[in-house]
């Protein structure tokens, strides 16, 4: 086992979110996707540490731990804003929110 | 026997998400999407970070994975509706591996054996928190706070 | 002051008439009086600045200065442009300004009611400018310059009215009749004299190219005054005298076959028109025909020698005959347009002062003796005449001529002033000051002028010959004036007897002699004459020219127009094609790039997250080519 390896298995992950995020049209897929990404990432920050060199302090590791809150903190506030926007347009379909054109 | 745990944690993970990613019925995709965390922190054991993978547990598999089921709950239009896939992403996102796979290949350093180095103890964590992280963790609180108050700004309905 | 200095700038007196006619052109006809003060403005100007050159020459002898500047050069020829003051120039400037400055005046009152008043005032400045350009030309090209303006101007002011078919008639017979004459004036070069005589035929109405003098009579009366007694005509007479010593060039005892010509034709001219005068019943028109018969006496005058006394003559009839002309506009104007003296009469109670100026400019023009300056100049003609060595008979036909205006001019007087007043008497009234003012001036001018032409003191012909002048009373009483006294006083006498007991029916003189009277009454047909000869001669080589400008010279400009043309079409083309077409297909496409582009902008965010991940994968697989 190396460090190539687990990257391999990261970027893959990433890959799988960013299709996730990219090719459904429901908005809680894109979801999925981000905290998918997010997750990979986390994966690598933990590799890196796990095979870098010794330091007192295992800064990879506390990296993915506030990765993992602060990602909490994201999908909370995202799936609140799915609801709502739910609530006002009646729809949860990313096609429909195009508020932001041009 | 490392490398064999890894391989199968891997194909575990991979296919979770990879289910989450595709499966045309929503909750089932939500319910792949726990498979894949949990083989996630499975990762994060098997290289040594016994703490980060059960805060994985806790949180993702625990707190984003329900949210996301209740998410699902509180949109339904109709239970069974079918979502189409849009190939263009499957490209994009085809490309990107693609991408990344090349850069991996071509670095050096990452394909050396190396032997893992330290443990990692809830102590450790807890001496890192207090003080090299004690301004990030500070931090860390007041977005979650902001956060909760900020998603129940948004879905506070006036009557 | 130097008189060269003075030359240098003698400019400015033509210069500021032209430029007070500039600025009246440039105003609304609205403002009349700003027109008219700017007008009689400028000749005041123009009259003070004359006053004063002529008083600066009159303390030098033999004064002639001038100022010359070369034009342009041409091979060996020097083109020069300049001025000229010599005591001609200074008297012609004080009478013309004078004279015109009287006449501006009563313009004011005589055109009160004509809507283009402020445009008359132009054309009077203008006018005028040209005449002092031709006073102080020192050229004969530059004269001949200012002459055609003069031409032009009088063009303008015969044909006024030119709503009137008659008056724009006239004005095209003065133009072209005096065209005549100025084509042998530019010929001067070559056929000297007797072609420079030609132009002052024209110019001063001369037999046979009278015939536009009376028919000018159709103009405004004070343009009548100005043009046609003091200032235009007299420009004939001028450039004679300006030219003698062309005329006179190898004269043997003061004649050659120029001056010759000269004279017979002015007594020709003289004697026609004083006959013509008798039978004519427009006021304005006896006038005319004594103005021409009085020219024809200068002209015999310069011919037989007398440059002095002819030009002396010029000056006073200038007065008298403004005079004249325009008391004559004063009753035209009191008798509300009525021009007809048979329909005037016993206006002597009703117009008074009209009444007595124009007396006095008729016994000038007769030739009374002492008070009334024609009297002095026309005996110094007649005694010029009597001395010429080649014939009597010019003597003896101004005798007969002076005979006659006497007569005509108190057959005048009687039909206007006299009798019973008839039609347009009855509601006739004297005319406003500003018109009378003017007639009064150029009254006391006449009887003034007598006391300094007077023979007994020669002073103008000595300051214009350059002789000294001595006081002589024993010439005033010479055997001139007696004979005379005789004419004048046997012409008042016939007049007054024959149409003593004139009662405004037939003329006797019609009763007595209807077919002569007739032939008189009609201008001894000379008119007509021109009418069927020269005149159709005319229309048919202008019809002439006017085929082979429309169909040959034509021809040839549509042939360019056309080649022009077909350029045009295949620009067209070219521009139409190549390079609309290339400009359309550039738009086109830049149109579709940017449409293609701005689809980007979809507003979906999916399509945000892929551009962005394509672009971090780009800058990925750079930076890591690049380590």
């Amino acid at each position: 086992m190396s460090l190539g390896l687990i990257l391999i298995a990261s970027s893959g992950l990433f890959s799988i979110g960013l299709l996730a995020a990219l090719s459904r049209r429901h908005a809680i897929f894109m979801l999925i996707g981000i905290e998918l990404m997010l997750a990979a990432a986390n994966l690598n920050f933990v590799a890196f540490w796990r095979f870098g060199p010794p330091s007192p302090n295992p800064h990879g590791a506390l990296f993915a731990i506030f990765s993992i809150a602060i990602a909490a903190a994201e999908a909370a506030v995202g799936l609140a804003l799915v609801i709502a926007v739910y609530r006002h347009y009646r729809t949860t379909s990313v096609d429909r929110m195009t508020q932001l054109k041009g | 026997m490392n490398t064999a745990a890894f391989v199968v944690i891997a194909i575990f993970t991979l296919l979770g998400a990879l289910a989450a990613a595709t499966l045309p019925r929503l909750i089932h995709a939500a319910l792949s999407l726990v498979v894949g965390f949990v083989g996630l922190a499975a990762f994060y054991i098997l290289l040594g970070a016994e703490f980060v993978g059960l805060v994985q547990i806790f949180v993702y598999v625990g707190a984003v994975a329900v949210l996301i089921v209740f998410t699902i709950l509180l949109t339904r239009r109709e239970a069974t509706e079918r979502d189409p896939f849009n190939w263009l992403g499957a490209i994009v996102a085809l490309a990107v591996f693609g991408g990344l796979l090349w850069t991996i290949s071509h670095s050096d350093f990452v394909w050396q054996a190396h032997v893992p180095n330290q443990d990692l103890t809830v102590r450790r964590i807890g001496d890192a928190l207090m003080t090299a992280y004690i301004w990030p963790l500070l931090c860390v609180g007041v977005l979650l706070t902001a956060a909760m108050i900020g998603a129940l700004i948004l879905v506070y309905e006036e009557k | 002051m130097n008189p060269w200095l003075l030359a240098q700038f003698l400019w400015i007196i033509p210069a500021i008439p032209l430029a007070a006619s500039l600025v009246v052109l440039s105003l609304k006809s609205s403002r009349r009086k700003t027109a008219a003060a700017i007008a009689i403005g400028g000749q005041v100007a123009a009259l003070i600045l004359s006053i004063a050159v002529f008083v600066s020459t009159l303390g030098a002898r033999e004064y002639r200065a001038f100022f010359n500047f070369t034009w342009f050069t041409a091979g060996y020829d020097h083109i020069q442009f300049g001025w000229l003051l010599d005591p001609l120039t200074a008297v012609m400037l004080v009478m013309v300004t004078l004279v015109s400055l009287c006449i501006f005046v009563f313009s004011v009152g005589y055109m009160a009611d004509d809507e283009k008043f402020t445009r008359f005032f132009a054309y009077l400045s203008f006018f005028t400018a040209a005449m002092l350009g031709v006073v102080v030309a020192n050229s004969l090209l530059l004269l001949f310059v200012c002459w055609e303006l003069v031409g032009l101007a009088s063009y303008l002011l015969i044909g006024f009215w030119i709503e009137k078919p008659s008056a724009a008639a006239a004005a095209k017979k003065a133009f072209i009749t005096t065209r005549i004459g100025d084509l042998g004036f530019f010929l001067a070069t070559t056929l000297a004299a007797l072609l420079i005589f030609c132009g002052a035929m024209g110019k001063s109405g001369q037999f046979p190219l009278h015939v536009w003098l009376p028919d000018a009579m159709e103009g405004p009366t004070p343009v009548s005054a100005l043009i046609h007694a003091a200032t235009m005509v007299a420009a004939g007479v001028f450039l004679v005298a300006r030219t003698y010593p062309l005329f006179a060039f190898g004269s043997v005892h003061g004649v050659t076959p120029s001056l010759t010509v000269v004279v017979w034709i002015g007594v020709i001219t003289a004697l026609m028109a004083s006959l013509v005068a008798v039978a004519q019943v427009d006021i304005k028109r006896i006038l005319a025909y004594s103005t021409v018969s009085q020219l024809g006496l200068m002209m015999v005058s310069l011919g037989v020698g007398g440059v002095a006394a002819g030009i002396v003559h010029l000056l006073a009839h200038a007065f008298f005959k403004a005079l004249l002309f325009l008391g004559s506009g004063s009753v035209i104007h009191g008798c509300h347009g009525e021009q007809d003296i048979r329909k005037m009469g016993g206006l002597r109670t009703i117009m008074p002062v009209t009444f007595f100026t124009y007396a006095i400019g008729m016994m000038a023009l007769s030739g009374v003796p002492l008070f009334f300056c024609g009297a002095w100049s026309k005996e110094a003609v007649l005694d010029a005449t009597h001395h010429w060595p080649v014939s009597n008979l010019p003597w003896v036909l101004m005798i007969m001529g002076v005979l006659l205006t006497a007569f005509y001019m108190t057959r005048q007087m009687i039909y206007v002033f006299f009798g019973q007043p008839r039609s347009a008497s009855a509601g006739a009234h004297e005319s406003p000051s500003v018109m009378l003012i003017p007639l009064i001036v150029l009254a006391g001018c006449t009887v003034i002028f007598s006391v300094v032409l007077s023979p007994a003191w020669p002073w103008l012909e000595s300051y214009l010959t350059g002789d000294h002048a001595t006081l002589r009373w024993g010439d005033l009483l010479t055997s001139t004036v007696f004979v005379s006294l005789i004419l004048v006083g046997a012409g008042i006498a016939a007049a007054a007897v024959i149409y003593r007991r004139f009662g405004g029916a037939i003329d006797p003189l019609q009763r007595a002699a209807p077919i002569v009277f007739r032939f008189l009454e009609e201008r001894m047909w000379i008119d007509e004459l021109y009418e069927r000869t020269v005149v159709r001669f005319a229309k048919i080589l202008a019809g002439l020219s006017d085929w082979l400008d429309r169909n040959v010279w034509d021809g040839f400009v549509r042939l360019f127009a056309a080649a022009g043309q077909l350029t045009g079409i295949l620009t067209r083309g070219f521009d139409e094609r190549g390079i609309n077409a290339g400009v359309d297909e550039a738009t086109t496409g830049a149109r579709g790039l940017g449409w293609s582009v701005g689809r980007l902008h979809s507003g979906k965010v999916q399509g945000y997250l892929g551009v962005v991940a394509i672009g971090a994968l780009a800058l990925l697989l750079l930076l890591a080519w690049l380590a």
